[in-house]
């Protein structure tokens, strides 16, 4: 298992670095200056313009850049922003944990109604519930996320004013200095009386458009991986011994069905990552992935290399560790 | 840091305990569009940027609340030596900064050392703090203070003495704007001694008249009231931008009562707003110019009649009626008509393809034209969709025998490109910033036609140049403005520039938001705003 | 680099384009579909064969059915759409559909700028089909090449295709393709350059697990032993058995395809103006979610009917073409 591991980690090193040269060289390549996208109608002098690229190092060959980045990533240094001069790292860190406990609640949304929905329908294969379920997964798998974005608000917020429109946290009532920055938890340490119901509602219609893909997959998977092992001969054997289909479907079939839905739900970890661009976009989210974008039409360069970076090796990683509990859980590949 | 927060939170505490009973705070939400890049105005350019950091400043002269007018600030008073050449301010005494921000509690009042330092600070390389933040002091430069600057000096602790080249009418106006924002040495040196200069530019600390709390990058900026500010505390305890990109949102927000004051509303939602019942809808004529600027360089419109056929071509009725929806006036001159010496003599050419499409012909131009027609990625205050003007350009253009390329970069890209000279013809505008003609009419001068200049018809009239240079170096208001009123003249005639429009600010407030007003200049400012 | 941040022009030369990959592709698919089912030649016409396994699910016959009728539509638009997708008629902008007070004239209502939406739905078909079939063409045809290769040539050849295509999958997919978008200037064709490599590792990867898989069976490596040349064994051996899955992804791809592009062009990236792209439209209609709902949802909704009409068939095309999900 261990080498299994170490392996696979030797191999995702050398990806990396040349995924890095690969984002340092193309965010160079983008038409643009990080100091002219900066200036207004006013624009810039072009002795200014070369002084302040110099200082920046812009006016070094991109190779010399690109060492003295990795020079600068070795000593933990992932450079400034050029937009905000803070560092990248620094930024992410601030803003990864609203990306995390967004992807978070959209995955638990999307598994504690899509692994049921997937079961009952393997279970009921061919009734109306079977249909409707893969109706719905259907048309989720299907849709354009920024528009149902934009018709849940207007419909959940504004015409029936259910959940809030946008932002993570009721500012006229509560205030709190982050300490974890996931507001679900800060709110809870905070103490104040119905501040961890607010930062739960302004989730619930993020987590929805972001969940509405991986549970349509989860729930397909479920139930297409269900069908399978219902079909297996010891299935049959233990309906025939005269359990009772439910009793099959909880103790037998499930922990074997769900195997595969381990893989995607990891696998949706990327789906979710690059989701929550559009989703954190419509609901004013203030996540890694709005600021990549952001970043993108500022030419901040530095920002824009790190957070694809760090997002990237997040992806990596969280994908070892699916591969590794699929291992794990799955006897038959263990001595394979 | 912790030190801070034990004491505020002591302090909350006690102030909950006191008051408990009968204790409200008020707390303002603006729904604000984006995240500042730090909270020094000196060091930017943008709006955003300049909105966040205001509550904690006060200049030494400020604009009005709501209008252009040059009032007192943190200068009582201020005189003009008699060859225009020294400006001497009076300051305020007693004015505190504030105390118990990042650990820093100021140990004397506002003085002359503040005002020199704060302008040291964007001149003198040799200041601290010049290099601190990237030190691009772009307004400072831009209004060419470098130059006009001979030195600042200190008279005495209540008195500063600017000394200039030459006498520089629209000196005071500068000076309020936010750029001149008066610093603390004493918080500079501090955290200077801290090391960690860089927070100078992050953590704000001034002597407006609320005090910083927190910032969540692109999420929420907070401030509280500042007990001891000089004008007297302000009415609302809590003044927070939730920053929210999307105007949709923004409007969804500020109905639900998550925001009580926005910015920038859709067009599309002004009808709406206008009768929705719990919306204040304020509005005012921006101190802006849309326009679509033709480059003479390039044939044919090198020839008046050419130039004066597409100003005839182009709907503009329809365009401030489909992409303004009703939030602006179409432009006749190239000031908007809240400017002093705006000439309401001057009249518009009216819309007649038929008249146009005459006129090309007899300049010798052959249909179909094939021209490019630039439009710029990106919503500004004078043009809500340069997008939708380009396209409904594009469709009159048609009728007239006219093919337009539509053409768009990325914007820094777009204007500088423009600055070069590579378009045909090209939307851009202008957003004035103290409310000077000259602060608009340099933009077709002579000095800015050349390769790089902001002149983006690359338009040089010898008389028209004339006429502003003129008016720049008189100070005598009758005399400017009559200058400026035949230049108007001249510039329509010779119709190097389609005018667009001048939009109107508009602003949704909630009803329970009380003595906001919108300011021409499209800042949003919250002191002496009061919520019922 | 991307001099060209112009904007494609809007009409006329590109449907054409797009209409030739169409029939090409769907002559492709049928060989394709002959080709695969003849090596196992028990069932006296594979096409049959698979028409009624295909036509058994009456969920995928409706997605053709739906299918068919759009791509119809994109064929036909210039006679189908009632006026020209980019003419404005000023006097009546932001014009309701008929159901809510419109007039037959505009049947689905007007744009911002008086365009009638009908038409610039019916003509946007022929740009979101167009740019799903060309990104499944390419990224299939490049696909069936690297992944090939890779299951072929191993060594450095694997190592190096196989690396790349997990550092694409790295990066999440809409900021790669924001960024590829960014790079070479956003219009039409680069948004499908930017979707394709997107969703290029996909097929890589399928192609080559299903080629190694293939590798190991006794009828290739009998070929092998008879002295069958590399690309041969390749293309005409190997190939024709790993289609089944990759027909399959190349359905779905297509949908997913439409959906990344209208994304893109909900961003302000893709089809430049006043191209009717529909993510561009919901884009441009999203002020108007309040006073003119309509252009909003109808975009909206044209794209998703498209991409469940396809994941539909792409179903059926699963069931029908892998004998394991097969209802026995």
């Amino acid at each position: 298992m261990l080498n299994l591991i170490l392996r696979r980690v030797a191999l995702t090193v050398p990806t990396f670095v040349a995924l890095m040269f690969v984002t340092f060289v193309a965010v160079r390549l983008v038409p643009g200056d990080p100091i002219e996208a900066r200036t207004g109608e006013r624009g810039i002098a072009p002795e200014r313009l070369a002084q302040l690229r110099h200082e920046l190092g812009l006016d070094q060959p991109v190779w010399r850049q690109f060492l003295d980045y990795i020079y600068g990533l070795l000593h933990g240094d992932f450079g400034v922003s050029i937009v905000t001069k803070t560092p990248v790292l620094h930024e992410f860190l601030i803003l990864f944990p609203a990306t995390l406990e967004l992807a978070f609640c959209a995955l638990v949304f999307a598994v504690v109604l899509g692994v049921p929905a997937g079961v009952l329908a393997a279970v009921k294969r061919g009734s109306v519930l079977d249909h409707s379920v893969m109706t719905v997964a259907l048309a989720g798998y299907s849709m354009p996320i920024f528009w149902w974005g934009l018709l849940l608000i207007m419909f959940m917020s504004e015409y029936l004013g259910l959940t809030p429109v946008s932002g993570r946290m009721d500012l006229i009532n509560y205030y709190f200095e982050p300490v974890t920055g996931f507001m679900l938890i800060d709110s809870l340490l905070s103490g104040q009386e119905g501040a961890f119901g607010a930062a739960a509602a302004h989730l619930v219609l993020p987590s929805i458009v972001l969940g509405t893909i991986p549970l349509a997959v989860i729930a397909r998977m479920t139930r297409s991986s269900m069908l399978e092992v219902l079909g297996e001969d010891y299935v049959r054997t233990a309906r025939a011994k005269g359990l009772s289909p439910l009793r099959v479907v909880g103790l037998h079939t499930l922990r074997n069905a769900l195997i595969p839905v381990v893989t995607v739900v990891g696998l949706q970890t990327g789906t979710l990552l690059a989701g929550a661009v559009l989703t954190e976009t419509i609901f004013a989210w203030p996540g890694v992935g709005k600021w990549l974008i952001e970043s993108i039409s500022r030419r901040d360069y530095p920002a824009l290399q790190g957070g694809i970076m760090l997002i990237s090796a997040i992806v990596i990683l969280v994908n070892l560790i699916v591969d590794m509990l699929y291992v794990a859980i799955n006897p038959r590949i263990r001595h394979g | 840091m912790p030190a801070f927060h034990a004491k505020a939170a002591l302090a909350a505490a006690m102030l909950t305990a006191l008051c408990a009973p009968s204790y409200a705070a008020k707390t303002l939400v603006y729904c604000s569009e984006g995240s500042p890049e730090n909270f020094t105005p000196a060091l930017n350019t943008t709006g955003t940027s300049f909105d966040a950091a205001r509550p904690a400043y006060n200049q030494l002269v400020e604009f009005e609340r709501g209008s252009t007018k040059v009032i007192p600030g943190l200068a009582e008073s201020w005189t003009v030596s008699d060859d225009g050449k020294e400006l001497t301010f009076k300051l305020r005494k007693g004015v505190k900064f504030h105390s118990g921000v990042n650990g820093f509690t100021p140990s004397r009042d506002f003085n002359a050392d503040d005002v020199i330092f704060t302008f040291d600070r964007m001149w003198k390389p040799e200041n601290p703090y010049h290099k601190v933040t990237g030190g691009a002091y772009d307004y400072f430069n831009d209004m060419g203070l470098p130059d006009l600057l001979v030195s600042i000096d200190k008279v005495d602790d209540h008195t500063v003495k600017f000394v200039l080249k030459e006498p520089n009418a629209p000196m005071l106006a500068n000076l309020a704007m936010d750029f001149a924002t008066i610093h603390s040495k004493e918080y500079a040196d501090f955290l200077l001694k801290k090391g960690t200069p860089e927070q100078f530019d992050q953590i704000p600390v001034g002597t407006g008249p609320f005090s910083f709390v927190n910032y969540q990058k692109d999420a929420v900026i907070r401030y509280k009231a500042f007990p001891a500010y000089f004008e007297g505390p302000s009415k609302i305890d809590n003044l927070v931008f939730a920053i929210t990109p999307d105007p949709t949102a923004r409007y969804a927000k500020l109905k639900k009562g998550e925001c009580h004051v926005m910015i920038a509303p859709n067009p599309a939602d002004i009808a709406g707003m206008k009768t929705d019942p719990a919306v204040n809808l304020l509005s005012q004529p921006g101190l802006n110019i849309a326009y679509w600027a033709f480059n003479v360089e390039k044939p044919p419109f090198d020839k008046k009649e050419v130039r004066q056929a597409f100003n005839m071509a182009i709907d503009k009725a329809s365009i401030i009626k489909d992409v303004y929806q009703g939030a602006g006036q179409g432009a006749i001159n190239p000031i908007p008509p809240t400017i002093w010496s705006y000439n309401t003599e001057v009249k518009d050419y009216a819309y007649d393809p038929e008249k146009a499409k005459a006129m090309l012909a007899a300049a010798g131009v052959t249909t179909p034209l094939d021209i490019d027609l630039w439009w710029m990625p990106v919503q500004r205050p004078y043009n809500p969709n340069a997008k939708r003007i380009a396209e409904m350009m594009q469709s009159d253009l048609a009728k007239i025998g006219v093919n337009a390329k539509l053409v768009s970069y990325e914007w820094g890209e777009y204007r500088k490109r423009m600055q070069e000279g590579e378009h045909m013809t090209g939307q851009l505008g202008w957003t004035g910033d103290n409310g000077d003609p000259d602060n608009f009419f340099f933009l077709l001068g002579c000095p800015a036609a050349r390769k790089g200049g902001q002149n983006l018809a690359k338009w040089c009239n010898k008389d028209f140049d004339a006429l502003i240079s003129k008016a720049r170096s008189s100070s005598d208001l009758a005399e400017r403005t009559k200058l400026y009123e035949q230049a108007q003249v001249i510039f329509k005639e010779d119709a190097p520039w389609f005018t667009i429009a001048h939009s109107v600010v508009y602003e949704p407030t909630r009803k329970e938001v009380v003595d906001y007003t919108v300011s021409p200049f499209g800042r949003h400012e919250f002191y002496g705003v009061e919520l019922k | 680099m991307a001099e060209e941040n112009a904007i494609d022009d809007p009409m006329p030369t590109a449907p054409e384009r797009f209409v030739l990959d169409a029939s090409g592709l769907s002559l492709g698919a049928a060989g394709v579909v002959v080709a695969l089912t003849e090596p196992v030649g028990e069932e006296p016409s594979p096409l049959r064969a698979f028409w009624s396994a295909f036509s058994e699910n009456r969920g995928a016959v409706l997605g053709l059915a739906v299918v068919v009728f759009i791509a119809l539509l994109a064929l036909f638009a210039p006679w189908v759409a009632p006026h020209s997708p980019i003419e404005q008629f000023r006097q009546s902008v932001l014009l309701p559909p008929v159901w809510a007070g419109g007039n037959w004239t505009f049947p689905f209502g007007t744009d911002a700028v008086g365009r009638d939406v009908l038409s610039r739905l019916i003509y946007g078909a022929r740009i979101s089909l167009g740019i799903g079939l060309s990104v499944m063409v390419v990224s299939v045809a490049l696909g069936i090449v690297l992944g090939l290769a890779a299951a072929f040539m191993r060594g450095i050849v694997e190592v190096v295709v196989m690396r790349v295509m997990d550092m694409v999958v790295a990066i999440p997919s809409l900021v790669l393709a924001i960024l590829i978008v960014a790079v070479l200037g956003p219009s039409l064709s680069n948004t499908i350059i930017a979707v394709t490599v997107v969703y290029l590792p996909r097929y890589v990867r399928l192609v080559r697990a299903a080629a190694l898989a293939e590798l190991t069976k006794e009828y290739v490596i009998a070929a092998q032993v008879a002295g069958v040349g590399r690309l041969r064994l390749m293309f005409v051996t190997v190939l024709p058995n790993c289609l089944a899955p990759l027909i399959v992804q190349a359905a779905l791809g297509i949908s997913d395809a439409i959906l990344e592009a209208a994304a893109l062009g909900f961003l302000g990236l893709g089809a430049q103006p006043p191209t009717p792209e529909w993510g561009a439209m919901l884009a441009d209609a999203r002020e108007f979610i309040r006073s003119a709902p309509w252009i909003v949802t109808l975009p909206g909704l044209a794209i998703l009917v498209t991409v469940v009409a396809i994941n539909l068939m792409g179903d059926g095309l699963r069931d029908a073409l892998d004998p394991k999900l097969r209802r026995s």
